[in-house]
């Protein structure tokens, strides 16, 4: 009897200290009538720009894949690690630029289409994927060796599966947003990716290039982050009108010691 | 010393939870809620945290004194892992804030049932420094159980599914053997087991665990029983399910029932000392409920056939 008291208490408690929960139901019902942002293609803006690095790039290692000869086999010259890499003239790829306050306030149905991670070389292709939350994601294995995919997420379900050689792709998916899952390979000490998973579709990883591109952005102010594995994490605010197509970079300045 | 710093804090991180239920509250919430309950709230929310095993429920006031007498010294106050003994232990006790268990009857990724944890808790993990919990009574680890679920908010938010059956196991015969030893090696198991199964494959002195903590493979020869178990159905279990925080991933998705029993026969044969160990239970059991002995039976018809 007294525990189903506190119990009923504790409920009581949370509905009353805890209004927004409460609202955040109904507002979820609403959403398909009223508050899904239906803004017109020609009123969004657009932002783009560069993530650039402050000084020389850290240059990569070359990875020791002599546990596992097939790896070996797959590289003419031993692959460089994926921690830090250059884009052209003094940029930065691998960095994930998305918007970090100031989303509408809506629920975003995933793409139909999945997230590839490709296993090829004992190195994961690409080294950092974005996508949204139960967005699918499909791992493939390229290689003629085993691999073990294992997310190590603080804010998501922790799983490991094993992918022998020759099977059908491993298809996942996240449910809560988090920057980002560091992924590794057990069985490949060097293997390591990155998978960040976002609730709304504004993000965007740059490539060799440097560039970011957020497009269809309602108008309003924002918080931009961009994300870098090894750099950590740059935020800046911005103001987008409608229509409107405004570009900002990011630099890294990546700290004395860390060039090592 | 420890204990007054350690309850301090967790004084200080539930004073939040403990200032919702003034006493001045209790009546008008009680009618508030007597209007809205049924509409808002599934039943389910109330009953998240119950803990039953058969028809014995878990007290969590109960629970929580005989954590802090027999668990606190390693898991700590706080369920994190970081007790007073835990910088001299390795493997390093279980955090239980991360909802992340080894021994489980769930897919990987998953929580654990009930059963799952209370089985762990009596049976001890072998090779480690947390024994079995079996004197204590069935009562005692129930309640231990209800209040080790607190430490995460995960048992709040799933459920413990879904559960990765075990098939009837078939018989071993020369055949399942071989085909056995053929999926231990499209598997590539031997990558962190080794060929002869000795925890010394090529993989095995870089692995490392979720905490990023060095971790070595399960030596088969050594004939020990496992971290999960030690029958049949219980080496079946640990590689289709994975043992969550550590390397060894979930085959579920790469082997049917039949393979993963044909694995099952074929990885007895690495355990040179089984059919002994299996036997020296204090359990006697009848020759048909002995595994080892049909497995040792088609294993030396395998070998006289050579």
């Amino acid at each position: 009897m007294k525990r189903s008291r506190l119990c009923v208490l504790t409920i009581a408690a949370s509905i009353l200290s805890n209004p927004p929960l409460h609202k955040g139901g109904t507002v979820s019902e609403e959403a398909g009538q009223t508050l899904v942002p239906v803004v017109r293609a020609e009123a969004t803006g657009t932002l783009t720009g560069l993530v650039k690095l402050d000084g020389p790039a850290p240059k990569g290692k070359p990875i020791n894949m002599a546990k596992e000869p097939i790896c070996v086999k797959a590289h003419p010259t031993p692959p460089l690690t994926e921690e830090v890499v250059a884009g052209a003239n003094g940029t930065l790829q691998n960095a994930i630029v998305y918007i970090s306050e100031g989303v509408p306030n809506s629920t975003f149905d995933p793409p139909s289409d999945p997230v590839v991670i490709e296993q090829k070389g004992c190195q994961f292709h690409p080294h950092v994927v974005a996508l949204q939350s139960n967005q699918k994601l499909q791992v493939v294995n390229s290689d003629p060796t085993s691999h073990n995919i294992h997310p190590l997420p603080s804010n998501n379900r922790e799983w490991n599966r094993s992918q022998p050689p020759g099977l059908p792709p491993l298809e996942e998916s996240f449910a809560r947003e988090e920057i980002a899952i560091p992924v590794k390979c057990n069985i490949h000490a060097w293997m390591r990716c990155y998978i960040a998973v976002f609730k709304h579709p504004y993000f965007s990883v740059t490539g060799a290039t440097g560039s970011f591109s957020l497009k269809n952005l309602p108008p309003g102010n924002y918080a931009i982050a961009a994300w870098h594995e090894k750099f950590g994490t740059l935020t800046q605010k911005v103001t987008i009108a409608a229509g409107e197509t405004k570009t900002l970079d990011f630099v890294f300045k990546p700290r004395a010691n860390m060039s090592e | 010393m420890w204990t007054e710093r350690s309850i301090e804090h967790e004084k200080a991180s539930r004073a939040r939870v403990g200032r919702l239920r003034p006493q001045a509250f209790r009546l008008p919430v009680l009618a508030i809620l007597a209007a809205i309950l049924p509409a808002t709230l599934p039943s389910a929310v109330c009953f998240a945290q119950q803990t039953r095993i058969g028809n014995v429920t878990g007290s969590l006031k109960r629970g929580k004194e005989l954590y802090r007498r027999y668990c606190v010294g390693c898991h700590g106050v706080l369920g994190n892992g970081q007790g007073e003994n835990a910088p001299y232990l390795d493997p390093r006790p279980r955090d239980f804030t991360a909802g992340v268990f080894k021994c489980r009857s769930t897919d990987t990724g998953h929580i654990p049932t009930d059963m799952d944890l209370y089985e762990t808790l009596g049976r001890g993990l072998h090779a480690s420094a947390m024994p079995s919990w079996f004197p204590l009574t069935r009562q005692q680890r129930i309640d231990l159980i209800a209040y080790v679920k607190t430490f995460s908010p995960r048992f709040h938010e799933e459920k413990p599914e879904p559960v990765v059956p075990v098939p009837p196991e078939p018989p071993a015969s020369p055949e399942s053997l071989n085909r056995g030893l053929e999926i231990f090696k499209k598997m590539e198991c031997a990558k962190c087991h080794g060929l002869s199964g000795r925890g010394d494959g090529p993989s095995a002195s870089t692995l490392t665990d979720s905490k990023d903590r060095p971790i070595v493979p399960y030596d088969f020869t050594t004939g020990e029983r496992f971290k999960c178990g030690q029958t049949n159905q219980d080496l079946y279990r640990i590689f289709m399910t994975g043992l969550d925080g550590t390397p060894m991933p979930s085959y579920l998705k790469d082997l049917k029932p039949d393979q993963a029993w044909d694995l099952v026969h074929y990885l007895r044969t690495l355990q040179m000392n089984y059919e002994n160990s299996a036997n020296n239970g204090a359990v006697k059991t009848s020759p048909a409920r002995q595994p080892g002995r049909s497995i040792r039976n088609a294993l030396r018809a395998v070998s006289g056939s050579k």
